[in-house]
């Protein structure tokens, strides 16, 4: 089930601006971590949920929301809300792409997802030479959303980030 | 104030708290890198739970009480996790034995919990349940590997079972505050749980090779704020920043 975000068309182009501060390459709106965004008078309301409860990038991301906003002349009110959780469905096509060129494999579908990271099948794309002929290092990577992987055929190891339904 | 509801958050939170701690101490000292980072991975994500429970706790409050006083100020006796949390990495065996221990455990509390008739806690529930498939994912697949590894990673993970098997049952005690929070549809009630969880973990436990312990006799008290001698290093090491220079932040 994809759960459609509310925002004020008139708020994208500033939201669009704020990067997910450990994926620079990803908007904050290509993660789908924005829920809900309206003006009402000169006042923002913005909703947004964490990827991982322990995220430590939620933070940053409420300041930069604010700064963004305050440099376009708007006050911002931002409420952390953890309901519907966030799901890795959330994240736009457009996000991706840029993850997969950024060298962090996207997340495959739920039951792909734990046949790959069982070990059990080879079948999570190498960012560096497309060969699926990868495997795991580790489930857990650099941060709580990704897990390691290394790709057999050019030797290259990247990130893949794991799906979360 | 809820005096109930707001113990019965404790009650959840200080498990995740204490563990997390205890997993923690092995950022930079896990027996391999990949091992290193999933086990603080995993301390990151109960920090964060432990976050929302002790911010609602904070609410329920209503006083000048907040998520950090809660988490880190608090006396020993008034910490009510269960023994099993703060048992010690002793080795790699002990921390994977606890961890799947607790994991099983945490994964079928939380899986009740989405149904709590208090839409915070199942709000928390629904999110922190995603990020606890992981951990008992790994957890239990590490069990597999050392219970059916070598004779030496055979032996150390059946020890570790042994000796943390005593702290199981306290899982499913309950406190005054359990059982009126259950009374009221908030609550989960873990009585229920039990026969589940011994089933599950004996399967995981015979698939691995490993003999699940027949003990008669188990260890209770942290519950009611009576632990072991390894809590009061575990807060030393938690509150000394806190307890140093109140108030700080950065």
């Amino acid at each position: 089930m994809i759960e459609h975000a509310d925002i004020d068309t008139e708020l994208i182009p500033i939201l669009d601006k704020v990067s997910d501060p450990e994926i620079p390459v990803l908007t904050i709106l290509d993660m789908g971590v924005v829920r809900y965004a309206k003006l009402v008078d000169d006042l923002v309301f913005i909703k947004i949920t964490p990827t991982y409860s322990g995220c430590p990038a939620m933070d940053v991301i409420a300041d930069d929301i604010t700064t963004a906003f305050k440099k376009a002349g708007y006050k911002v009110n931002i409420d952390l809300i953890l309901t519907p959780a966030w799901t890795t469905d959330w994240i736009s096509e457009e996000g991706r792409d840029a993850l997969e060129k950024y060298g962090i494999a996207p997340p495959l579908e739920a039951d792909a997802d734990k046949e790959a990271l069982l070990g059990n099948k080879r079948i999570v794309k190498c960012t560096n030479c497309g060969s699926h002929n990868t495997k795991l290092v580790s489930q857990f990577g650099s941060t709580a959303c990704k897990a390691l992987f290394q790709c057999e055929d050019c030797q290259e190891p990247f990130d893949y980030f794991k799906c979360l339904k | 104030m809820n005096t109930n509801l707001y113990n019965y958050l404790l009650g959840i939170a200080d498990n995740s708290l204490i563990l997390g701690q205890r997993l923690g101490e092995l950022c930079g000292h896990g027996p391999s890198l990949e091992t290193d980072i999933a086990l603080t991975n995993i301390s990151l994500d109960l920090f964060g739970q432990v976050r929302s429970y002790y911010q609602y706790a904070a609410k329920v409050a209503g006083d000048n009480r907040d998520e950090d006083t809660i988490a880190m100020m608090r006396p020993e006796r008034e910490y009510v996790s269960v023994l099993l949390v703060e048992q010690p990495n002793t080795d790699f065996g002990y921390v994977i034995a606890r961890q799947f221990l607790f994991d099983v455990y945490h994964y079928m509390f939380l899986t009740e919990l989405q149904n709590s008739k208090d839409e915070t806690l199942a709000a928390i529930a629904k999110k922190s349940i995603k990020e606890v498939s992981y951990h008992v994912r790994f957890s239990s697949d590490w069990i597999k590997r050392l219970g059916d590894g070598t004779e030496e990673s055979h032996k150390r993970i059946q020890n570790a079972i042994n000796d943390l098997w005593t702290y199981t049952d306290e899982l499913f005690h309950q406190t005054e505050a359990d059982k009126e929070m259950i009374n009221e549809g908030v609550g989960v009630d873990t009585s229920k749980l039990k026969e589940q969880y011994y089933k599950h973990i004996s399967e995981v436990l015979n698939e691995a090779t490993l003999v699940v312990p027949d003990l008669k006799y188990f260890q209770k008290g942290g519950k009611q704020g009576m632990h072991t001698e390894h809590m009061g290093y575990i807060l030393a090491e938690l509150q000394y920043m806190q307890r140093a220079y109140p108030n700080m932040s950065w």
